[in-house]
């Protein structure tokens, strides 16, 4: 019999310790996928930021760099620019990247660092319990925003995608989901075409990928996975943003 | 024969950095040390290395982090309040036992404080500075030769216990200008890095982390490390004595304030007062035994510092009851760093309590 689905071989075979319906799973499969395709799983040194993510090297079959919270691009331009031969990515939460790690990020795509980010938003601090993130949509109850996320007390959900795309030193940048299978299969293609920049050296690639987190949102895993196209994706659009030509 | 040169401190610790082969510099401007970055950003392109100039503080120790957790030589420096920054950074890698060197060419402060010699980053140079109860080694140069010897001496400190090392020094060190003799001495003996990141290839993943979450993992971690430092204590202490063998009374300081001291105590021995000085040159590890030695046959220690009190708590906890400890500080403020016959007015107030 044919085998047609299998799983990459840039990830472990093990059981990942992420709650049942949380979307962390898909992701780190299509980012597994996309290393196997354009062949670089000897030569990647992933980075590893706080947060659910932090245990990359778990289900990941690569070296990897712990970094602190929201400084996984500088450690990543320290490693890219020691090993310029190595592919170099990150895996961020919107906490990590879109709040603490706001400098970090901004300055590492600027420069046009040679490395590629996955950033994983799901409009809450996943691992610390659910409070209010930088990308919690207006009116979004979160445990530090009791009474709906209040755009003028709090401002409003930062579309870091969006950022990226201004910067100079950006090559690519866009936004995916993984709600359905059209979207998953969406993502697929564009974390493909983000590693690809890196791998033909064009510089900086960003892919935010809208995603749920039903232990934190109060939702079975069904309810929280609509969210994400009925409430998310109206407010952060999908699609690419920036792709610079060669 | 290596030439002569007239060179500023902070020049000769970049200098002593590129001699050691340290070709990745990740920093960020900050007075009194800024030449350190000029002079980095200006010699590494020629070299085929980096230089980086970081966001921020924060941004530098962490881009040090992840060059250090490839196994490069590589490099940051700043000021007191830049390494306040650098303090999460600095944590991390002790925690991940990461090398790397670190240079505070530090100011007075609490807060911006000012850009005058200061020795108020004692404790926190020392002491951890960042959180979880880490250490790393702290190297004192009191001239511009040494902040090149010692530059060259931290990063095979670096690489032999997998630690982050730091040179501490001050404006008076780093700025000012004396003869430097370059020569590079052999470096000792290093480990392979076999836990570095490189692409795992065929082989077995390498993971550089400071998370173990495992069942008494991180008891475990934290006892290995402090073993470490058992073993640091015992063969990493430098210091330097200067007329102490019948001296009656020690007298005491770190980097900058040493050097006035020992023309103070100079002038005391023209006057025939038995005074000597203990110099300390790592101040972590602390040259516990050998000031201990010495203050016992002295039985008296006058502290010097340029601070309210920091160092003076390691003089107390290394000599016991074998000598009476006193102090002596100038923190900045008042615009100028104590003479030689303002010191030598205390060493005989301290002489003379010492006879009687």
């Amino acid at each position: 019999m044919q085998q047609v689905f299998k799983r990459p071989q840039s990830l472990k075979d093990v059981q990942t310790h992420f709650c049942p319906g949380c979307h962390h799973g898909t992701i780190h499969r299509l980012v597994a996928d996309a290393m196997d395709l354009h062949g670089v799983q000897e030569r990647t040194i992933g980075v590893a930021s706080v947060g659910c993510s932090v245990f990359l090297y778990g289900y990941f079959d690569i070296d990897v760099v712990e970094a602190p919270h929201g400084r996984a691009p500088a450690v990543a331009t320290g490693v890219k620019r020691a090993k310029p031969g190595n592919f170099v990515f990150t895996y961020q939460g919107d906490g990590d990247l879109a709040a603490i790690g706001t400098a970090e990020i901004i300055h590492a795509a600027n420069r046009g660092e040679d490395i590629t980010v996955i950033f994983v938003n799901n409009t809450t601090y996943g691992m610390t319990g659910g409070q209010m993130a930088p990308t919690t949509l207006v009116g979004q109850k979160t445990s530090t925003s009791p009474y709906g996320r209040d755009k003028s007390k709090d401002g409003s959900p930062i579309k870091m995608a969006e950022l990226m795309a201004q910067l100079g030193g950006v090559a690519y940048s866009a936004r995916v989901a993984v709600d359905s299978p059209k979207h998953v299969l969406e993502a697929k293609k564009v974390i493909r075409e983000a590693f690809g920049y890196q791998v033909q050296g064009k510089g900086f690639s960003f892919v935010e990928v809208l995603s749920a987190c039903p232990t934190n949102w109060g939702m079975n895993p069904l309810k929280a996975n609509a969210r994400v196209g009925e409430e998310m994706i109206p407010y952060f659009q999908l699609g690419v943003f920036k792709k610079e030509e060669a | 024969m290596s030439k002569r040169l007239f060179v500023k401190g902070n020049e000769a610790a970049a200098m002593g950095a590129v001699a050691a082969g340290c070709r990745y510099y990740f920093g960020y401007p900050i007075t009194p040390q800024s030449d350190i970055p000029e002079y980095l950003s200006r010699e590494l392109p020629k070299l085929n290395g980096e230089f980086i100039q970081a966001e921020s503080e924060i941004g530098a120790i962490n881009m040090l982090l992840g060059a250090s957790a490839t196994g490069v030589r590589a490099m940051t420096s700043s000021s007191s309040p830049g390494i306040s920054l650098k303090q999460e950074g600095i944590s991390y890698m002790a925690g991940a036992e990461l090398p790397g060197v670190i240079i505070n060419i530090s100011r007075s402060g609490p807060g911006l404080g000012g850009i005058d010699a200061s020795q108020s980053d004692y404790f926190q140079s020392v002491k951890g500075g960042g959180h979880g109860g880490y250490h790393i080694p702290v190297l004192a140069p009191n001239s511009v030769q040494e902040m090149y010897d010692l530059t060259l001496h931290a990063f095979d400190l670096a690489d032999l216990y997998r630690t982050p090392v730091m040179i501490l020094g001050d404006s008076v060190v780093g700025q000012m200008k004396e003869a430097l003799v370059p020569n590079p001495r052999p470096v000792r003996e290093l480990p392979e890095k076999g836990w570095a990141v490189r692409g795992k290839g065929s082989e077995e993943q390498r993971v550089v982390k400071s998370l173990f979450l495992g069942d008494g993992e991180l008891e475990a971690h934290n006892w290995r490390l402090h073993a470490k430092y058992q073993v640091m204590k015992e063969k990493e202490c430098i210091s330097e004595e200067f007329e102490t063998a019948d001296a009656k009374l020690i007298v005491t300081g770190f980097g900058s304030v040493s050097r006035i001291a020992q023309t103070a105590v100079a002038m005391a021995r023209e006057e025939g007062l038995k005074v000597g000085l203990f110099r300390p040159v790592t101040l972590f590890p602390f040259p516990e035994k050998a000031l201990a030695e010495a203050a016992g046959r002295a039985g008296r220690v006058l502290v010097i510092e340029l601070n309210t009190g920091q160092m003076v708590e390691d003089v107390r906890l290394s000599v016991g009851a074998a000598a009476q400890v006193s102090f002596y500080g100038r923190p900045p403020g008042a615009g100028s760093l104590p003479s030689p016959e303002e010191l030598l007015d205390v060493i005989r107030k301290n002489y003379d309590q010492a006879a009687k």
